[in-house]
């Protein structure tokens, strides 16, 4: 039988898909160390973007983190992790957390520069205090941005929870490590299939969710600008 | 592959330094490797990239699946990625740079396009009037007006892809990931802080030198704050 054949049955194969060690479970726990590790980036990462860029201090900082970030290998991080927590889901999460900060820190502060002084300005005019050209005008105006570094974030903690099986974690990344432990290349495959098409459901579902939350006034037609500026911006 | 201890040893120090200096051949490979990976990945990169973001550019209605293709490549995870070449091409030095060729196709397309957009339409048309043939052009006026963000796109492609080589430690190449991998398996901090702050020094060392060389050959950029 040919390999892709074999991909097909293990697919088929019912064991594969019951109990703990079966790709539904595998997926949770893939999902949801995931989804919790982005909020805690959230909530630490936000606020600072956030504030950094309403006061417009500590614009370098800002920016160099995602370049600090982008050099510091994941694998290493969650390396180091083991090393000061233990192996199991802890380290996963903490190195987890410390990769997705960067790029929402950097985006949100971006994102609250663009905003425009004159409209800054007019808000104060027509009498609105600081905290609500804070939420009516800053954050609307910053919301692409915002979006697009969680967006980044969500993206890069999905794929680096893959490694998080080498620290004695599960998650789908669990049929790869396994698979190249025990030279078994149907199930490799099969699990690195898994994996990319839950990245890329995790990119297309971040991008819808970006178009939703950016009010209808303020969407950028070009693709290539909305998904570009941010990166050659924080490279400079 | 597995993390044999449950905890680091209690008196396993972040650094030994006798392990260091009983190792330097093992760390100077290691970092010749990481740095031959990278340069490899890199300048492939950029031979692919260059012709498809030139089509990306001129041909808009490309530009759609050429992101589309690229940006799927880009956000497969890197072990997935390699796992999935791994029943075609084996563990070898391959299936490593297909991987990470692949890493550095969306960021350097995407940047030759922003910059090549970003030429103003005026100087075209200056260009034109002065009889610049298509091809004299683009090689004269054009790409030397887009350097700045071609060069950003190089520099972040480059800090990416020393990143992402420690995971081909994985797949048994790895350069200083393998030091890193060492010090997962056998749970011995020195290999892993060594191979860690030297591939974060190279990143460094690779930015900075690439953001000096943009200025040298783009002087008449000097001065501006953004590319």
């Amino acid at each position: 039988m040919n390999f892709l054949g074999q991909v097909l049955q293990w697919f088929l194969d019912g064991i594969h898909w019951q109990g703990d060690q079966g790709i539904p479970n595998r997926l949770l726990e893939h999902v949801s160390m995931s989804a919790l590790s982005l909020l805690a980036a959230a909530l630490i990462a936000l606020p600072i973007g956030i504030i950094l860029g309403h006061f417009g201090r500590g614009g370098n900082l800002a920016i160099n983190i995602s370049n600090v970030g982008r050099a510091v290998p994941s694998f290493a991080l969650l390396v180091i992790a083991v090393q000061l927590v233990g192996i199991g889901p802890l380290p996963a999460f903490l190195a987890l957390v410390a990769l997705g900060i960067p790029p929402i820190v950097t985006n949100s502060y971006v994102g609250m520069q663009e905003v425009d002084a004159d409209i800054r300005e007019a808000a104060r005019g027509m009498g609105m205090r600081g905290r609500v050209v804070l939420w009516k005008v800053e954050l609307p105006i910053a919301m692409s941005f915002i979006m697009a570094g969680l967006r980044t974030s969500a993206v890069n903690i999905v794929a680096t929870a893959t490694l998080a099986a080498l620290v004695a974690w599960g998650g789908l990344g669990r049929f790869i490590v396994d698979g190249l432990a025990q030279r078994d290349v149907v199930q490799l495959f099969a699990g690195a299939l898994l994996v990319a098409l839950l990245s890329i459901a995790v990119e297309l579902g971040m991008t819808m969710l970006q178009r939703i939350t950016v009010p209808r006034g303020l969407r950028i037609r070009d693709f290539t600008q909305e998904e570009v500026g941010i990166d050659v911006v924080a490279a400079v | 592959m597995l993390a044999t201890g449950v905890l680091g040893a209690a008196d396993d120090p972040w650094i030994r330094w006798d392990w260091v200096s009983g190792h330097t051949q093992v760390i100077r490979a290691a970092l010749m490797q990481h740095i031959e990976l990278t340069v490899i990945a890199v300048v492939v990169g950029l031979v692919i990239a260059v012709p498809l973001g030139l089509i990306a550019w001129r041909q808009r209605f490309l530009r759609g699946p050429i992101f589309s293709v690229t940006g799927i490549l880009y956000t497969i995870p890197s072990l997935a990625l390699f796992a999935i070449l791994i029943p075609f091409t084996g563990l070898t030095l391959l299936t490593a740079e297909i991987g990470l060729v692949s890493y550095t196709l969306l960021i350097l397309i995407r940047n030759i396009v922003v910059g090549m957009d970003s030429v103003p339409a005026e100087i075209r048309e200056a260009a034109r009037g002065m009889g610049f043939r298509p091809f004299a052009q683009l090689w004269h006026v054009d790409l030397p007006l887009a350097l700045p963000a071609i060069m950003a796109g190089i520099r972040i492609a480059t800090v990416t892809t020393i990143g992402l080589v420690t995971v081909t430690a994985l797949i048994g190449e790895g350069g200083l990931g393998s030091l890193i991998l060492d010090g997962l398996i056998r749970d011995f901090k020195s290999p892993l802080l060594v191979g860690t702050v030297l591939s974060v020094a190279l990143a460094i060392v690779a930015d900075v030198s690439l953001a000096g060389a943009q200025r040298v050959i783009t002087p008449w950029a000097r001065g501006r704050v953004r590319a």
